[in-house]
C-alpha cells in the first residue's frame, strides 16, 4: 500500500501530545525490549532510535486495544490480530497509566464518539444543536445513527 | 519508515464510519526518458475515514492501493485542464500535491468540504468547543438555583424555553457517557464531562411536576412566577440528584 511517507515524516516532527523514552518490543519472533523515543502525534505513535531524527516506524492508533500487562508494562494490539502485541515497559506505574490513558484517547474514532456525545447532551439541555454554528450539523459522520455505513 | 500496514488496511475496509466516499480521477505524472512528462488520470475509488484518505483500484477491491494522511494540508480548487479538479497540497513545500477530479460540481464541492475538515486538529477543536459549551450549560443551570432573585437575560432565555420537552430517556449512560463501538476494550475517558443534572422524567414516574402541568404558560407576563416555579423544580431535581450521589449512583 502506498502512502505519503514524506508527510508522515513531517508529522513525526510536529509537537507531540506525549513523548518519552520507553522500552519497546515489537511483535516479531525473537525481538527484545529496546530503548526507543516514543512520540504520540494526533492518532499516530512514532518510535525512534534514541539518537536518530527519523522514526523507525509509526503505528496508526485506530481500532487498537491498549492493555495493561504486568507492572509498568502496557501493550498495543490491533483488532484483527489481537495476539500481535507491541509491548512497552515504562519507568514507573504512574507513567504506564498516563500512557494508557493518553493512547486510549488518541484515536479519531474516540473523538468522533465524544463529539456525538457532547452534541447530544447540549441538544438535550439547551434545545439547540451546537454544530449549527460550524455548519457541519448535517454531516453524516456526526449523526448518532451513523455507526455503520 | 515502517507502518502497521495490515492494521491500516483493515481499518480502511472495515465497517467503521466512512466520512465520504466516491470515484475520483487521480492525476498521475508520467516521466519519460527524454525528460518530458505526460499527464493522465486514473479513476479510483476513494474512501475518507477521519484524517485518512484511502484509494482503491476498484470499488470492490479488498485492499487499498494507497493512503493519503491528511495532516498539515490544505484543499483547494485548482486550475487544471480538467473541470471539477481540486488539489490536496501540503505545508511542506517540496511535497507533491494530489490533484483529483470529481464527476461534477456537486461532487467536487462535497469532497472539498469533507477533506478540508478532515484533520485531527479540526476535530479536536470542535470537541473542545463543545466540551466548553456543555460545561457552560451545566453551570448556568446550577446558577439558576442559587440566585432566583437576580435575573439575567441569559437565564431568562433558558427558563422561558418550555420547548424543552420532558425527555423520555433511558437513564443508561455508560462510563464517559458514550457506548463503545467496535473495539472490545472500553476506552478510558478524558476529562469527564461535568455531572449532569438528571433528566426530567415523565409525569408518571416523578415527584416533580411535569411541564404540562405548569400553572403558568409561556405567554405569562409574570416572570417572577415562572422563575419561582422553575426554580422549585430545579431545586427538587438537584436534591434528588444529590441523594442519588450519596447512594453511590454514578
Amino acid at each position: 500500500m502506498r502512502y505519503n511517507e514524506r508527510e508522515l515524516l513531517s508529522l513525526s516532527r510536529q509537537p507531540a501530545e506525549k513523548a518519552a523514552e520507553i522500552l519497546m518490543r515489537v511483535p516479531k519472533k525473537g525481538s527484545v525490549l529496546k530503548k526507543r523515543l516514543v512520540k504520540l502525534v494526533v492518532n499516530f505513535l512514532f518510535y525512534f532510535r534514541t539518537d536518530e531524527a527519523e522514526p523507525i516506524g509509526a503505528l496508526l492508533l485506530e481500532h487498537c486495544r491498549i492493555t495493561k500487562e504486568e507492572e509498568n508494562v502496557f501493550s498495543i494490539s490491533f483488532i484483527e490480530e489481537p495476539e500481535r502485541k507491541y509491548c512497552f515497559e515504562c519507568d514507573s506505574e504512574e507513567q504506564c497509566q498516563e500512557w494508557i490513558e493518553a493512547l486510549k484517547r488518541a484515536s479519531y474514532e474516540f473523538m468522533r464518539r465524544s463529539l456525538i456525545f457532547y452534541r447530544n447532551e447540549i441538544q438535550k439541555m439547551t434545545g439547540k444543536d451546537p454544530l449549527e454554528q460550524f455548519g457541519i450539523s448535517e454531516e453524516a459522520r456526526f449523526q448518532l445513527a451513523s455507526r455503520k455505513q | 519508515m515502517k507502518l502497521n500496514e495490515r492494521s491500516v488496511a483493515h481499518y480502511a475496509t472495515c465497517d467503521s464510519p466512512t466520512d465520504h466516499a466516491g470515484f475520483l480521477r487521480k492525476r498521475v505524472e508520467r516521466h519519460h526518458h527524454h525528460g518530458h512528462h505526460g499527464t493522465s488520470y486514473q479513476r479510483r475509488w476513494f474512501v475518507l475515514k477521519g484524517n485518512l484518505l484511502f484509494y482503491f483500484e476498484e470499488r470492490e477491491s479488498r485492499e487499498p492501493m494507497g493512503l493519503v494522511v491528511l495532516e498539515g494540508c490544505t484543499v483547494e480548487l485548482c486550475e487544471a485542464a480538467e473541470e471539477f479538479a481540486f488539489a490536496i497540497r501540503f505545508d511542506d513545500a517540496g511535497a507533491k500535491a494530489y490533484v483529483l477530479v470529481a464527476d461534477g460540481q456537486a461532487a467536487m464541492e462535497a469532497w472539498v468540504k469533507a477533506l478540508s475538515r478532515a484533520s485531527f486538529d479540526y476535530m479536536r477543536l470542535v470537541v473542545r468547543e463543545l466540551e466548553k459549551q456543555l460545561e457552560e450549560a451545566c453551570t448556568s443551570l446550577a446558577a439558576c438555583r442559587k440566585s432566583p432573585r437576580r435575573s439575567s437575560s441569559g437565564r431568562r432565555r433558558h427558563l422561558s424555553n418550555p420547548a424543552l420537552p420532558p425527555v423520555q430517556e433511558k437513564q443508561h449512560v455508560l462510563e464517559n457517557g458514550y457506548s463503545t463501538w467496535g473495539s472490545p476494550d472500553r476506552e478510558g475517558g478524558h476529562t469527564k464531562p461535568p455531572p449532569l443534572p438528571p433528566r426530567r422524567r415523565s409525569a408518571a414516574g416523578s415527584s416533580v411536576p411535569a411541564l404540562q402541568e405548569s400553572p403558568v404558560s409561556p405567554e405569562t407576563t409574570c416572570f417572577a412566577k415562572l422563575h419561582h416555579w422553575y426554580g422549585q423544580e430545579i431545586a427538587a431535581l438537584r436534591q434528588e440528584w444529590q441523594e442519588r450521589q450519596k447512594r453511590g449512583h454514578p
